[in-house]
């Protein structure tokens, strides 16, 4: 680092920063995963708990798309901080919202 | 004119005699601070030195400065409270005048103290630890510190403009809604919190950064010193953490500024929900301060025990353990909300099971002492302060959180006793602790010693005495945040006690000033660098430390590697081969950092008195900051070898 003249434009980092199909990809498959929720809400194709269903789905996909072809996730190097930093960041997303409802649920004030 | 006289009415804080006399030292203080600079022609130096500085120490240095004057400012909060409850029935402060100094006292000791202060700690010690040069990004290091500042003014103005908040240091609503707190005042509290949240998570990201990527070559993971393990697992709780604080208050303003019922008693809206919301942050809050104190505990006691640290992995584990667990508890906080058998028994449980990690580490200092040849200066008097302190607090955590019995002590002064005993005695005690024993690196002094075991003397029984009387208090039914009570409740004497002892920690805040100015002024300096023969890494640097840290990056081969240093050249082992200077490649100072946090206050003091007019501009000032910012190149500079030369002669030419 300290032997390079900091240039701006010049990438001096090692890793790959994906390519321009894996970026058209992505960003195709984000398009598509945005557009069911759209349909499905607006023309009313599904409803009930087959619509959440659709709709936690794409969500969930959507997160997997963003991570994969935009974050870098498969590529970087060991130690895989970014990826133990996400499962901890998962481990408390799902706290929160399970330790929520359960505790909301069966909230004997608010009944 | 009548108009303008109402508006000032309005805008500004009326009616109390204390408040007036407060303007009038805050007019006295600003113009003395602006004729001194002006006078000595300090502006330039203050904006080239400090102002726009990306140097983790002078950063260090600000935070520290910044936190003091805060815990100033909590602390007459807690002297007002402590005289209006000295006898029954006082007339010192209304009702409502007391509702907005424990609000405010709360707020500022947990974010606008503890966590400065510790925030200044990580930037004084880490990167010196782990031989670095300086944080990951130091322009974003810079950044976080002038919005932890503005927010913290964006505050405490409410003190004089407008009104401050009073619905607690967690503002629960619907209390804090805007049906039943129309003022700006819980604004203030929003935008201040949430302007200066900002900064906390960037450091977060920042220090994490640091201590992953920059560790110098050699130092695995195992080999750091624990205080940088402690930084670590704090870090990680806050990134987590503080996200959950930003969308919990991010919503509640939605409710008052928008009119939306997220927490509203009406309209589908459930209060409950945000204290359920704000204690998964709350809690977490609570170890991402205490966490590093565990961290500086194990500094001192083996520096002074001068043994290696007891149970090394042990205490690694047990740190790491907490920042998962912390998110785990939070329920405790409302047992008697009545979600049901279920809910509290798992939490209870969780609650007591946190407890033992915690109890591991005491086990590791009592141990790491156990047979060390130790001596008791005042960084190790505080730590036998901390211990005892933190292990009976701890004690009276787990009789909290057996959830039967919290039906009784909930919100009781018993509650108040436990977390203050916790905070004092762990968290603030730790971190004298911690400015004592880094005071000569950073400034090249030590503290005056026998002023500084007054201050520790006076703290420790002061605050005995005003904490141990309201445990019983509220096992006698006393509960937190009254103002008045009456004569026929028996709580008289206690109280008094209790207010004596509050005064006594007052006093010994006021020899730790006298100590820190007495300490300048008959200043001895310290030419070794090395005052406490200390173990890590910062210690091998002369004090204070240059600018640019290590001339020559070290290469680390186990823990305790100056100690370990010391060791090989007492047995008159040759030196390593120093390698050839380098030029060093720095970051230049940046003024961006100071302007954008302004327009973040400008934005928040708009937003606070719903004045688009000046929001907009400050919100497009940030915008037009970021860009700035984006677009500047010359971002770094290279220090010359001969300049490195001639600067480590300098600082070393005394050894």
């Amino acid at each position: 680092m300290a032997q390079h003249t900091a240039s701006h434009g010049a990438h001096e980092h090692g890793e790959s920063h994906g390519s321009l199909k894996s970026y058209v990809i992505g960003f195709i498959l984000s398009l598509v995963l945005t557009a069911i929720p759209l349909g499905v809400v607006l023309n009313g194709w599904l409803e009930g708990t087959a619509a959440y269903v659709a709709l936690m789905a794409c969500a969930v996909l959507q997160f997997a798309v963003q991570l994969v072809f935009f974050m870098h996730l498969r590529e970087e190097k060991k130690p895989r901080y970014n990826l133990l930093a996400l499962i901890f960041g998962i481990i408390i997303l799902i706290t929160i919202v399970a330790g929520s409802i359960w505790i909301m649920m069966y909230n004997q004030v608010a009944h | 004119m009548d108009r303008i006289k109402e508006f000032a009415s309005t805008f500004f804080v009326t009616g109390d005699p204390l408040i007036y006399g407060a303007d009038v030292a805050i007019v006295a203080t600003m113009a003395a601070v602006v004729f001194v600079l002006t006078y000595f022609k300090k502006w330039t130096w203050l904006w080239r030195e400090w102002l726009t500085t990306v140097d983790h120490k002078r950063i260090g240095i600000m935070y520290v400065v910044a936190s003091l004057l805060m815990l100033f400012r909590g602390g007459v909060d807690a002297l007002l409270m402590r005289t209006q409850l000295a006898v029954p029935n006082n007339q010192f402060l209304q009702p409502e005048h007391y509702n907005e100094i424990f609000t405010t006292h709360g707020v500022i000791m947990i974010l606008f103290m503890a966590m400065p202060l510790m925030f200044g700690l990580f930037n004084l010690v880490v990167p010196l630890q782990i031989g670095a040069r300086d944080v990951a990004f130091p322009f974003l290091n810079s950044l976080s510190f002038w919005l932890f500042f503005f927010g913290a003014m964006l505050f405490n103005v409410s003190f004089v403009i407008g009104g401050s908040p009073n619905a607690g240091w967690l503002a629960y609503p619907p209390l804090s809604e805007k049906m039943f707190n129309p003022g700006v005042g819980q604004d203030f509290y929003i935008w201040g919190i949430q302007i200066s949240g900002i900064g906390s998570l960037m450091t977060g990201i920042n220090f994490i950064v640091t201590i992953l990527k920059m560790r110098a070559p050699g130092m695995k993971l195992m080999k750091m010193p624990m205080f940088t393990w402690s930084v670590l697992s704090s870090c990680l709780t806050i990134i987590m953490a503080f996200p959950i604080l930003t969308v919990t208050l991010a919503l509640l303003f939605i409710d008052r500024y928008l009119g939306a019922h997220f927490f509203t008693l009406d309209a589908g809206g459930n209060p409950m929900m945000y204290i359920n919301l704000i204690w998964m942050w709350g809690h977490p809050e609570v170890y991402i301060v205490v966490l590093p104190a565990f961290g500086i505990m194990s500094e001192i006691v083996s520096t002074f025990s001068r043994k290696r640290l007891f149970g090394y992995k042990s205490m690694v584990f047990a740190l790491m353990c907490i920042s998962v667990f912390s998110f785990f508890t939070w329920a405790h906080h409302f047992f008697t909300m009545g979600s049901g058998a279920d809910v509290n028994a798992f939490f209870a449980v969780t609650t007591m099971i946190i407890a033992i990690p915690t109890g591991v580490k005491v086990f590791n200092w009592v141990f790491t002492m156990y047979r060390g040849r130790i001596s008791f200066p005042t960084p190790m008097l505080w730590v036998m302060g901390f211990i005892l302190c933190f292990v009976v607090g701890g004690m009276t955590g787990v009789m909290l959180s057996v959830a039967p019995a919290d039906f009784q002590f909930h919100n009781s002064y018993f509650l108040i006793a436990h977390f203050h005993q916790v905070l004092i005695g762990g968290v603030a005690f730790a971190y004298f602790a911690a400015l004592t024993y880094w005071w000569p690196k950073v400034f090249g002094f030590k503290l005056n010693e026998k002023l500084g075991k007054w201050a520790f003397w006076f703290w420790n029984v002061g605050f005995y005495i005003c904490f141990m009387p309201q445990y019983v208090l509220g096992l006698m039914g006393m509960t937190r945040r009254i103002s008045h009570y009456g004569w026929d409740t028996g709580w008289w004497e206690l109280n008094l006690v209790s207010t004596v002892g509050g005064f006594l920690m007052g006093i010994a805040f006021l020899f730790q000033v006298w100590q820190i100015m007495h300490s300048i002024k008959f200043m001895e300096r310290d030419a070794t660098g090395d005052p406490w023969d200390g173990r890590t890494l910062e210690w091998s640097l002369p004090s204070p430390v240059p600018h640019y840290n290590f001339a020559v990056v070290p290469t680390v081969d186990s823990r305790d590697a100056w100690w370990e240093e010391k060791l090989r050249r007492e047995r008159g082992e040759a030196p390593a081969p120093q390698p050839k200077l380098e030029p060093i490649h720095m970051p230049k100072n940046s003024g961006i950092p100071i302007i954008m946090a302004l327009c973040w206050f400008v934005a928040g003091f708009g937003f606070v008195f719903d004045w688009l007019w000046m929001a907009i501009p400050g919100l497009v000032g940030v915008a037009v900051c970021m860009l700035v910012y984006s677009f500047s190149y010359k971002t770094d500079y290279y220090i010359p070898v001969d300049e490195i030369e001639r600067t480590e002669a300098a600082a070393r030419g005394a050894v």
